[in-house]
């Protein structure tokens, strides 16, 4: 496997034009619909609406309701019905609304989704895709917020990815529609109104799922982060270059399975290391992802992995928000405790 | 000023939707055996039937005692509910499918798998020891009522996809508490799926009794709340289980929806060969069921009939014991498995984890092969 670096600046192809994530996801929702008819769409609101967050628009009045289907409100139901899709043949794509809506669809996630293919011995794969927007930072109230990627890649059997730029959501939930393997999608909520000069991917571009990649090359540090810490990193990466220090940014877009080599070679390349997510510390991907660097390179680290986590609390409220999710600074304070004086 | 009352025109979401009175369960259970119905019962399927509940009962003594002899890690046995089980698999036609629980192992052998293959999962070989296409059957589901909204799944896409194939989901009293059956029929009812839900009451979730369970008239009832038809018959009589679920299988069959049957049973064994039901039930209460049992009941109305003479029964006997004997001895021998199948089917293509843990399985399974 390649270490593929790709800064999120890069020039634009020919013939692109801003997209926003959320036109990226619709887009990828459309192609994938029109190029194969088992694709089916489903959750709460994605008929008529379009989805809260309008990824689904227009797919109802294109595919039919029977393509796009306004489910009763019911999660578990919803993932359930997908399942017995899937063992007709079709490729369900559920739409979990929010994050934390998601949570009565675990028993069939956990029970049945993830390990069907387990259970039949490889007769029975589950190729269904759940889009769950998730993560803070859009005032969102109580339970429109939560970071559950960690629940999720507990879970053997489940592909768990998230897309931080225009380019990837398209892609990434073409390959993740395309799999024949679960994949969690989850869609950071605060970068779905980012936008990119973009030109959908031809399908034989599309990139399988599983590879992290270089945002930011540099040789002082890496930032491991991925979702709606991307754009945190890549700012203070640029911030700390007044500091002296030339920040490597890897965006894992992939949490399940997790590009070990990609992360390891930036490892090898800067010996620091500090991982970046708004989930939870305790318990949080970043401390698997910690202890994978430890195993792997500890003789080229100068300093301990320190991770830069959302508090080990229940999401607060929209007006303390920020103080909870890591921003520029906290990552430049943990850029700053790596030991340093070591070097000299 | 006058004052004018408000009246409200109600929007259409506010009118019945449904007329609730064809919904409702008749009072009393269905029957055939013993009533007028028995007269115009199609002999070859009394006697189908019949010979499945001798061959049943006989899964179900066979399963038990291999339990005690260490070859199945578990088994909850049916034993007093074999007409739910039989009926439930001959009423299938080939191309529906049957999505069982965990205690409806007999249910997939009446259709016609091989008991080895069913019985992996309570062995401990493997979770799922058939493939579910060959024979359109789901594995057998351990979490409660889970498999109900995979059956309306599959039966939603069925018809969407214009294939004449029908669902049959089974689950017991204790699983109607469960929310997945809520969720499950209330998809069937607003898709209009071609499913049929059956439920055998056999009066207890391991421990706790129906009374526990729920404060409904009937689990049959249940059915009107959701705008589907529910149906009670005598889960002993095998030709009404048969004809009560046809009916409905008919029903989806030809698009009219979905039906919740519940069939009243009884859980004549423990929950499990681990489980003692003494602690909870009376044996008075036991027996009282056992005059009520299936096999009884279809001979009494076998003899009566004169269908039933005893060249018949030898050969029920006869091929319900080449059945146990086969199972006994393929059972007896230890399955060959391979550890290295734990890493094969977790993905359609392994990690780079997998293959580095599947790596270092090997690697212990050689060290032990060389220190042999």
């Amino acid at each position: 496997m390649t270490s593929a670096t790709s800064p999120v600046s890069a020039a634009a192809p020919a013939g692109a034009k801003p997209a926003t994530m959320a036109q990226a996801l619709q887009r990828a929702l459309r192609d994938a619909m029109a190029d194969d008819p088992t694709v089916h769409v489903l959750g709460e609101d994605v008929g008529t609406l379009g989805g809260v967050f309008r990824v689904t628009d227009g797919l109802a009045e294109e595919f039919g309701d029977d393509r796009c289907t306004d489910t009763p409100l019911a999660e578990a139901g919803i993932l359930g019905a997908a399942v017995g899709m899937a063992m007709y043949g079709l490729r369900p794509v559920v739409e979990m609304q929010f994050d934390a809506f998601a949570y009565p669809a675990f028993e069939q996630l956990i029970s049945h989704v993830s390990r069907m293919r387990n259970r039949t011995r490889g007769r029975m794969p589950m190729p269904i895709t759940v889009r769950v927007p998730y993560g803070g930072g859009i005032g969102g109230v109580e339970h429109h917020s939560d970071s559950s990627e960690a629940y999720y890649m507990a879970t053997p059997g489940l592909h768990v990815v998230t897309p931080a730029t225009v380019e990837d959501a398209y892609g990434l939930l073409r390959a993740a529609i395309a799999a024949d393997d679960p994949v969690i999608f989850l869609e950071p909520k605060r970068l779905y109104w980012s936008k990119a000069a973009w030109s959908p991917q031809a399908p034989a571009e599309v990139e399988p799922i599983g590879r992290a990649v270089v945002r930011r090359s540099g040789h002082s540090a890496t930032l491991i982060t991925y979702g709606p810490s991307l754009p945190v990193c890549l700012e203070a990466a640029e911030a700390a270059r007044a500091e002296g220090w030339e920040l490597e940014v890897v965006d894992l877009r992939s949490l399940v399975p997790f590009d070990d080599d990609t992360v390891c070679a930036s490892v090898r390349r800067t010996g620091r290391v500090v991982v970046v997510h708004e989930s939870t510390g305790f318990g949080g991907p970043g401390g698997e992802i910690a202890a994978r660097v430890a195993e792997r390179c500890f003789h080229h680290l100068e300093a301990p992995v320190l991770r830069v986590a959302g508090f080990d609390i229940p999401y607060p409220p929209p007006m303390l928000e920020r103080h909870h999710l890591p921003g520029v600074d906290r990552v430049l304070d943990a850029v700053a405790r790596l030991q340093w004086e070591a070097e000299s | 000023m006058r004052a004018v009352a408000y009246r409200p025109t109600p929007p259409p979401a506010w009118q019945p939707r449904t007329d609730p009175a064809p919904l409702l369960p008749d009072p009393e259970p269905f029957r055939v055996l013993g009533t007028e119905a028995a007269a115009g019962a199609d002999p070859e399927l009394l006697l189908t039937l019949w010979a499945q509940l001798v061959r049943g009962r006989r899964f179900n003594a066979q399963a038990t005692a291999l339990t005690k002899q260490g070859r199945l890690a578990v088994y909850p046995s049916s034993t007093g509910q074999e007409a739910c089980e039989v009926a439930a698999a001959l009423a299938l036609k080939e191309r529906d499918w049957l999505f069982p629980s965990y205690r409806d192992t007999l249910a997939a052998v009446a259709r016609g798998m091989d008991p080895i293959q069913v019985l992996s999962l309570l062995r401990g070989d493997w979770h799922t020891g058939y493939d579910p296409y060959e024979h359109r059957t789901a594995p057998l589901s351990t979490p409660l009522a889970t498999q109900l909204p995979h059956a309306v799944g599959l039966a939603h896409a069925a018809r969407l996809k214009g294939d004449d194939v029908v669902a049959l989901a089974m689950v017991g009293d204790g699983g109607t508490s469960e929310g997945d059956f809520h969720e499950a029929l209330n998809f069937a009812a607003v898709w209009q799926a071609p499913v049929v839900f059956l439920v055998q009451n056999n009066g207890f979730a391991i421990s706790v009794p129906l009374a526990k369970q729920t404060a409904a008239p009937s689990l049959a009832h249940k059915a009107v709340g959701y705008g589907m038809p529910g149906r009670l018959v005598d889960g002993n009589d095998a030709p009404a289980v048969h004809q009560v679920l046809s009916e409905a299988l008919d029903r989806a069959r030809r698009g009219d929806g979905p039906t919740l049957v519940e069939a009243v049973t009884y859980r004549v064994e423990a929950h499990t060969n681990a489980d003692d039901a003494t602690r909870y039930r009376a044996d008075a209460e036991v027996e009282t069921w056992r005059r009520h049992d299936p096999i009884r009941l279809l001979e009494q109305e076998l003899t009566e009939r004169g269908l039933l003479d005893d060249d018949r029964r030898r050969a029920a006997a006869e091929a319900a014991e080449a059945m146990a004997a086969d199972l006994r001895e393929r059972m007896n021998a230890d399955p060959v498995l391979d550890p290295m199948e734990l890493f094969a089917h977790v993905y359609a293509e392994p990690t780079s984890q997998l293959r580095e843990q599947a790596g270092q399985l090997l690697a212990e399974l050689e060290a032990e092969g060389e220190a042999r």
